[in-house]
């Protein structure tokens, strides 16, 4: 695979392949991730041509599929594990927390665990209760995590080939509504660093933070601002944990303006630190406070709802004009 | 006999299997009856542990006499087959559920048993006095740790005591390429992998959360979430069976982890992908202050029956038995025939940990009775009965004893208080510009009380982050 233009579901197979094809300790481990390829395809013909030894379906238990892969990991083998939905995570959440983020600092140094968990996540597919969740906050509050969400083809691939070389464990959001989204892959490119950020749209009025599935809403809403005459900077996170403030401040100190953009309930959500931390860094910049737009403090509607809980071209464009208000 | 039979699986790697084989027929051919021999009857033997197996559980099935089954480690080798149970064999067992596999009377007497004799009979008068000195050397050790945390010295000590036998036991019968995943209550265990017994304290002092590089001794850390390890040592096991090792796993948990999902999730794990590994369950009667009838309506060791392996239930206050059943669990997952539980069945004589006040919740009856059982006292007198070790032994070892306590308790006074920087370090293998950040702005801040009385230092910053 050179340069081309691909799916993003399709662009992590291409990923997960060539990581398996590269060192023969990656492993692939899951529920339906062999004979089906995942109930999203996303491994896809992996354990025909890798075989059951390195595709490995699981038993149907979370917390089992991440404990063992944490084995694995002790015995050098670096397992991508998958977790079949963003609300399934929850019977492995003790194992990921109590244990996987922290055997590299109980053994002071002497263990790593290099394990990606993949997790589809977020809403929008019209999906049934606890598929369409957005649990990164949770993650990202746990020191030993590295928790990133791509927003498009491209880095799904880079992304997913960094994740696994790391020596860390790292939580691999992938947006679910964006994985038939297409975009040009180039495997023969210099990826930037695993954690960087990147402004994939520049602006002058004011810059809109996101990651993930919201990236695509925030460069529909800058497009539709444009027409207004409103200048709008869009920053893809990439990475949740460890967040590349560097680039976002840049950003900030140049709009003097900050919008975040997430599906996850906006309460304690990642909106919430960059606000902070933003905040800190840029008080004497900022010419509005820093805003965010995301989920309500409530379960995940049913699916008939869900296009007034996520956060639309609508809702991010009113935040602007409260913002440009100011 | 308590070996449950199910599915004899075929040996993963032929060749591996033979020579585990060969290597035990050797010592087997090389000394058919024990150095203690069989001094009691078989029948004698089983109204025994029946008597004393029910005193203390309510709801098991009676015991009844013994059969004389093979131990699945030479059951399951050559064998092949495809998934299914042994009827006749789950049958049969079920008569037996609360039988124990005894080698040693609580009088220090040794008892025959034709299907694990073989697995102790290399044993030398000089390999009874090293079992001997390893319950010694680790109650000792227990036992000072115990002080020092009444002295204020450690934040918490779990003791062992009582568990000397079940430790030490599976402990010996490892082989030094086999991996230990151990709870927070395996000193004895450390101990046979070599693991200085200071190193264990730190996190019992607060200096570190694991004192000890896991792969120098192929002893892992100790886990507090109980139960988690199992599944640590299953996926571990799995990788042992990938590379074609040849070695086993043993995971050590307790009759209160068995409750757990985890627990559960190994052994469908360990079950599905045939891991090398072996479920040893100290089972010491209480989770804190719940007994293990509020754990489990079936004696443990069946549980491994309904997730397609064998179980067995040992006297864990019976070193020989221990280091026997333990010696052929392991051999049946060398060989490729899967995972094994073995239920240790043992006592916790002391607290749960040193913040525990075992008096609120059960008896000095009960008590007194285990401490009838006491591991260390019925070796000694089969030591004795035999002519194994003289005055000499017993008084050198209580100065080896005395020298040990010395060593330990000097070590942890003068154990010091890690660097306060080393809250950043190891966070993260390959870094994190988060951490960085702020130990960054922690640095600074601490820099700031050396500035002199002027005030003119960064101060500030703190752990809130700053610029």
């Amino acid at each position: 695979m050179s340069s081309q233009k691909i799916p993003l579901a399709k662009a992590i197979n291409e990923s997960l392949r060539k990581a398996l094809e590269t060192d023969p300790k990656v492993l692939i481990m899951g529920e339906d991730v062999g004979k089906l390829g995942g109930v999203f395809r996303v491994t896809d013909g992996l354990q025909k041509d890798f075989g059951e030894d390195r595709v490995i379906d699981t038993p149907l238990a979370e917390s089992g599929i991440v404990g063992t892969a944490i084995g694995l990991a002790l015995r050098g083998y670096r397992p991508v594990v998958e977790i079949q939905f963003d609300g399934f995570v929850f019977p492995a959440y003790d194992q990921i927390v109590t244990q996987l983020a922290k055997m590299h600092a109980r053994s002071l140094g002497k263990v790593k665990m290099p394990i990606v968990i993949r997790i589809p996540y977020g809403g929008g597919i019209g999906a049934v209760e606890h598929h369409s969740e957005s649990p990164e906050a949770l993650f990202a509050h746990v020191a030993g995590l590295k928790v990133v969400s791509p927003s498009n083809a491209s880095d799904a691939y880079w992304m997913m080939q960094q994740a696994i070389q790391t020596d860390d464990p790292v939580i691999f959001f992938e947006p679910k509504r964006r994985y038939w989204d297409k975009s040009e892959v180039d495997a023969e490119a210099i990826p930037g660093p695993l954690h960087g950020a990147k402004v994939v749209r520049e602006g002058e009025h004011l810059t809109l933070a996101a990651y993930g599935p919201m990236v695509k809403v925030c460069l529909e809403a800058a497009a539709a601002a444009a027409e207004e005459g409103k200048s709008l900077e869009v920053v893809d996170l990439r990475s949740m944990s460890p967040i590349d403030f560097d680039t976002l401040q840049a950003s900030v100190e140049r709009t003097r303006r900050l919008v975040v953009v997430h599906e996850a309930p906006v309460f304690y959500g990642s909106g919430a630190e960059i606000a902070a931390r933003i905040t800190e860094r840029c008080f004497y910049h900022l010419e509005a406070p820093v805003l965010r737009v995301g989920g309500f403090h409530t379960p995940y509607p049913p699916a008939r709802l869900e296009d007034e809980y996520l956060p639309g071209l609508d809702r991010v464009l009113d935040s602007v004009d409260r913002s440009l208000a100011y | 006999m308590t070996v449950e039979s199910t599915t004899a699986r075929k040996p993963r790697s032929g060749e591996a299997a033979q020579d585990a084989g060969a290597g035990r027929k050797t010592t087997r051919a090389a000394a058919a009856t024990p150095a203690g021999t069989a001094k009691t009857a078989k029948t004698a033997r089983s109204a025994k542990t029946a008597k004393s197996a029910g005193t203390s559980r309510a709801n098991g099935t009676p015991g009844t006499a013994a059969g004389g089954r093979t131990p699945a480690g030479s059951r399951s080798r050559g064998t092949s087959g495809t998934a299914g149970t042994d009827a006749h064999g789950a049958a049969e067992t079920a008569e037996r559920d609360d039988e124990l596999v005894q080698l040693l009377t609580p009088e220090g007497e040794r008892v025959a048993r034709p299907d694990y004799d073989e697995y102790v009979a290399d044993l030398t008068p000089e390999s009874f006095r090293d079992l001997y000195r390893d319950m010694v050397l680790t109650r000792r050790f227990d036992g000072e740790a115990t002080q020092l945390q009444r002295q204020g010295e450690l934040g918490l000590w779990a003791s062992l005591l009582g568990q000397e036998a079940a430790q030490i036991g599976s402990g010996r019968a490892l082989n030094d390429d086999d991996y230990v995943f151990p709870t927070y209550r395996e000193h004895g265990v450390a101990w046979c992998r070599g693991v200085d017994p200071v190193n264990l304290l730190g996190m019992f002092r607060g200096v570190n959360n694991g004192g000890w590089d896991p792969n120098s001794n192929n002893f892992h850390l100790y886990t507090i979430v109980i139960g988690s390890q199992t599944l640590h040592a299953t996926g571990y096991a799995m990788g042992v069976a990938k590379d074609g090792a040849g070695s086993a796993v043993i995971a050590y948990f307790g009759d209160g982890a068995s409750s757990q999902g985890d627990v559960a999730e190994a052994f469908t794990f360990s079950a599905v992908y045939n891991a090398p590994v072996v479920f040893f369950c100290q089972n010491n009667q209480w989770a804190i202050s719940e007994p293990t009838e509020r754990q489990t309506r079936v004696p443990l060791y069946q549980r491994a029956r309904g997730y397609g392996f064998p179980g067995v239930r040992v006297d864990g206050n019976d070193v020989l038995a221990c280091l026997a059943v333990t010696r052929a669990a392991l051999e049946h997952s060398r060989g490729g025939a899967g995972p094994m539980l073995v239920e240790a069945f043992t006592y916790r004589m002391g607290a749960h940990t040193t913040s525990d006040d075992p008096s609120k919740y059960r008896s000095d009856e009960e008590r007194e009775a285990w401490t009838a059982k006491d591991p260390i006292l019925r070796l000694r007198r089969y030591l004795e009965r035999e002519g194994y070790a003289d005055d000499a032994f017993f008084a050198q070892l209580e100065e080896e004893s005395e020298a040990l306590g010395r060593r330990v308790r000097e070590a942890v006074r003068s154990m010091p208080d890690p660097d306060v920087m080393a809250i950043f370090d190891n966070a993260y293998a390959d870094g994190s510009s988060l951490v960085d950040e702020e130990r960054r702005a922690f640095a600074a801040y601490q820099a700031s009380f050396d500035e002199g009385p002027d005030g003119s230092a960064a101060a500030g910053a703190g752990a809130e982050g700053g610029k």
